[in-house]
């Protein structure tokens, strides 16, 4: 028997592992993109206006300003973290904006105020987290209620109304595109070369991946995290500034879900929820694919009421595959 | 003899991975039946089939000559095959006695624990295999490597097991629990037990096993008797080539001290330490494990930094206050565990190799794509890492290989000392040869060495003096041509009295 085993042995030893896998092509960003088309296919095939301009530009507007938040969201999460009181953030930043508006300050600075705002709650966040070690899920929502509580009892859930012409920065159309649209893309692109090729990028996966190795290399975890949510605070500025100038009023109270809906585009863009792995453009596309989807719903004679239900069905799907993935890793390791 | 459990033209394949192809193996009761191969030759996956935890793609497994065949480990462990793995599977939280009967408790009325009897039958067991040291009522968070070790083979008795499969039982004990586990082993030998053996170290096979298979590339290549058997011919057998030297020392120049150590203390387990280390030097650490010599290494590059003492490099005393000081001034440590501290596992060879030093990779707070290529490349090259490119994820290498990337890692930091804490553990012999040979490389490159090893034959192979740990100090200090098995054996297991503490070491300044 073990004459048999002999030569073979050798042309398997230093079996090297093939270079092209039909795995490696179909990234998560690659399906996403796959599904998108798919879908504006095979809707638009059944009713013709699911493709109309004016249809297709309200599925890129319809969640630009959830993908920009999701951008901050995905670093977030790579880095090992969580972050639930986005949603309560872009209210009360919306709301501030709104007011900063309405009572003369100049416009530019009733945009950038808000941004600099959520920054530095990102920095408070970030400080609890990195310097105190409070899991950022316990932090977060404290958070989720102390802004919430605090816009409702401050502005009594009064509308701000009679805001000026030029604050509606999200209803400006350059080249016939929606603002928010060019928000979205430009600061994905930049944040995913950001987190491919700056050092803190590559310190935020190392930090999500294996703290304790990261450590170990003399990458200091507390910097990385407090980076990581000022960051995060800066893109829910900007993504507030985005919700609270699309209409002509600003409803002082915090959106519905929108927090869900933000971690939801970056788990399913692919973001382990384990840390470590993940990009800001799966984040965007799975942002633009459930904008897809609920209008897609519309127009196919379904409850939109449906969507919340297929979010949930997409979580589980991507959380699913990526823990296959990891298993069969894990499994070809062992011999 | 008859064999309990016979195996025979088990394939199975995982996606990807072809782990055993046409293999075969057999359990007689009363011996010890070493399992032996490289990382990768196939025996977890077959351990793992005869516990039910992975079902054969084709082949027949037959117990008593009948063939079964399991859905599930609990299947298994009906029919008396009960598996301790590398990892222990027990609830820290809960007491021995729990721990021993998890998942069987004796029950009293209405289905209730009955405690009593539960604790009455915990004891008897225990003492059976005669271990006097365990209450059954302690918590197993609080317990040793080696107790809680126990308590999994105590836990595989309650279940009447005739089969009793340990994968690597040695990796994490301390010589004196390795011997205790011995004397249980042969114990459950006499009680007519089958006991399947899974170990890198072969001394054991030979100290312990009656017969031993090996695997290699998931293929069976022979059974033997271990007396008719030497080291060299299973070497062989699992590499499929003769390893001459094991320990390819190299002749090497020892320069002037680079590191020097005075009276380092970090509680509980650094306590005064004081040592030397010159250029082109390879100093062992020897000393059983939780003897402070983890401890001492993340003491000197800063992972807990020092409360007192001097840490002097090139001459000049040095503060050192985290891992990202000591690596500026030159020290670099691989650690112990390289899956919790050496990689991170998701990231691909060449972001692990510039994890280290992303500083001095970037520009204007980018990272430089091509020199860290070149960076990810020069490593594979220099130290024989076994992957198609620097854009494979590391977790799909072998362990001998992350060994490769981690020290890749630590080497592109520039260090003048290395600190390398188990640079072999759970590495397979081939990759193990290769790693000695590069540790020897480094040192003629005039790197200093501090190599912290558990085994024995690794520290006296490669160093050129042997320090020895013992209770968070340095107990003994030998030269290379003094340093025998026996008397370093000694100096690690002594009670403290005849040896002196921390003993003075020359150096240039005093």
């Amino acid at each position: 028997m073990a004459a048999t085993a002999q030569p073979l042995v050798q042309a398997q030893r230093s079996r090297p592992a093939s270079r092209f896998k039909l795995s490696s092509l179909l990234s998560q960003e690659v399906i996403l993109a796959l599904a998108i088309i798919i879908i504006i296919v095979v809707v638009g095939s059944v009713n013709a206006r699911y493709v109309s301009e004016r249809n297709l530009t309200s599925i890129f507007l319809g969640n630009a300003y959830i993908a920009v938040a999701a951008i901050g969201m995905s670093m977030v999460i790579i880095s090992g973290n969580i972050d639930v009181s986005v949603g309560s953030l872009i209210g009360v930043l919306a709301t501030l904006s709104g007011t900063l508006a309405v009572n003369g300050v100049p416009i530019w600075l009733s945009w950038v105020i808000p941004v600099f705002a959520g920054m530095l709650v990102g920095a408070v966040i970030g400080f609890f987290v990195a310097y105190l070690k409070i899991p950022s899920i316990v932090v977060t929502l404290g958070f989720l209620s102390i802004l919430k509580g605090g816009l409702i009892s401050i502005t009594n859930g009064e509308w701000i109304r009679d805001l000026p012409d030029s604050f509606g920065l999200a209803q400006e159309r350059p080249f016939g595109i929606p603002m928010p649209v060019y928000f979205m893309i430009v600061l994905t692109i930049l944040a995913a070369l950001w987190m491919r090729y700056s050092a803190t990028g590559r310190a935020i996966y190392a930090v999500g991946g294996n703290k304790e190795a990261a450590r170990l290399s003399g990458i200091s975890e507390p910097r990385i995290l407090m980076t990581v949510f000022i960051l995060n605070g800066f893109f829910v500025g900007i993504a507030s500034i985005l919700f609270a100038t699309q209409l002509e009023i600003i409803q002082t109270a915090v959106p519905a879900g929108v927090e869900l809906l933000i971690i939801t585009a970056a788990v399913v863009g692919g973001v382990s929820i384990l840390g470590g792995t993940g990009t800001v453009i799966g984040a965007m596309l799975a942002a633009i694919l459930l904008s897809a989807i609920g209008s897609a719903l519309v127009f196919i004679n379904v409850s939109p009421f449906w969507l919340r239900a297929v979010q949930g069905v997409l979580i589980l799907m991507t959380v699913l595959a990526d823990l296959l993935r990891r298993r069969r890793n894990q499994a070809s390791l062992k011999g | 003899m008859q064999p309990i459990l016979e195996l025979e033209h088990i394939s199975k394949k995982f996606p990807g991975v072809q782990a055993l192809t046409d293999a075969r193996f057999d359990m007689r009761p009363g011996e010890v039946h070493a399992l032996l191969g490289e990382n990768g030759a196939g025996k977890s996956t077959m351990i793992k089939i005869i516990s039910g935890v992975h079902k054969p793609d084709t082949g027949d497994i037959r117990l008593d000559g009948q063939r079964v065949s399991f859905n599930n480990p609990r299947e298994a462990q009906a029919k008396g095959i009960a598996t301790i793995y590398q990892e222990l599977s027990l609830y820290p939280e809960l007491s021995v006695a729990e721990n021993i009967f998890m998942g069987h408790a004796p029950r009293a009325m209405f289905g209730a624990v009955d405690w009593r009897t539960m604790k009455r039958r915990a004891a008897e067991i225990l003492d059976s295999l005669q271990i006097t040291d365990l209450d059954v009522e302690a918590k197993v968070g609080g317990l040793t490597v080696g107790k809680r070790q126990r308590v999994e083979i105590a836990k595989a008795l309650s279940l009447n097991a005739r089969i009793l499969i340990m994968d690597e039982p040695t990796a994490a004990l301390t010589e004196a629990d390795v011997q205790r586990l011995f004397g249980i082993v042969r114990l459950l030998r006499e009680r007519n037990v089958g006991i399947t053996y899974i170990s890198h170290r072969l001394e054991e096979v030979f100290v312990l096993a009656d017969r031993v298979t090996v695997l290699r590339d998931g293929q069976y290549v022979g059974t033997d008797d271990v007396k008719n058997v030497t080291q060299d011919k299973l070497i062989s057998m699992m590499v499929g080539r003769t390893i001459e030297n094991l320990f390819p020392k190299l002749p090497t120049e020892i320069g002037k001290p680079v590191l020097e150590v005075r009276n380092l203390w970090r509680k509980p387990l650094c306590r005064g330490v004081s040592m030397t280390l010159r250029a082109g030097e390879i100093v062992g650490l020897a000393g059983l494990v939780g003897s402070g010599r983890s401890e001492f290494a993340q003491t000197v590059f800063g992972f807990t930094p020092a409360q007192d003492g001097e840490i002097i490099l090139d001459g000049k005393p040095q503060k050192i206050r985290n891992p990202g000081e000591a690596m500026s001034k030159g020290i670099a440590y691989v650690p112990e565990d390289r899956g919790t501290q050496g990689l991170v596992r998701q990231m691909r060879i060449r972001e692990n190799v510039s994890l280290a030093v992303l500083r001095s990779v970037s520009r204007g707070g980018f990272i430089d794509d091509k020199l860290e290529r070149e960076m990810s490349q020069h490593a594979i090259r220099q130290l024989g890492i076994r992957a198609f490119s620097g854009e494979q994820v590391v977790n799909k290498l072998s362990g001998g290989n992350q060994q490769k990337v981690v020290v890749a890692k630590w080497l592109a930091s520039k260090p003048k000392v290395l600190i390398m804490d188990e640079p072999t553990r759970g590495v397979d012999v081939g990759a193990k040869s290769e790693i000695h040979r590069l540790i020897s490389e480094l040192a003629q490159q005039g790197l200093a060495i501090l190599m912290i090893s558990s085994e024995l034959p690794e520290v006296l192979g490669m160093s050129d003096r042997v320090l020895v740990m013992r209770e968070g100090r340095i107990v003994a200090e030998f030269e290379r041509k003094d340093a025998t098995q026996e008397n370093v054996v000694a100096a690690m297991m002594r009670e403290s009295m005849d040896v002196t503490d921390a003993q003075p070491l020359r150096t240039a300044g005093d």
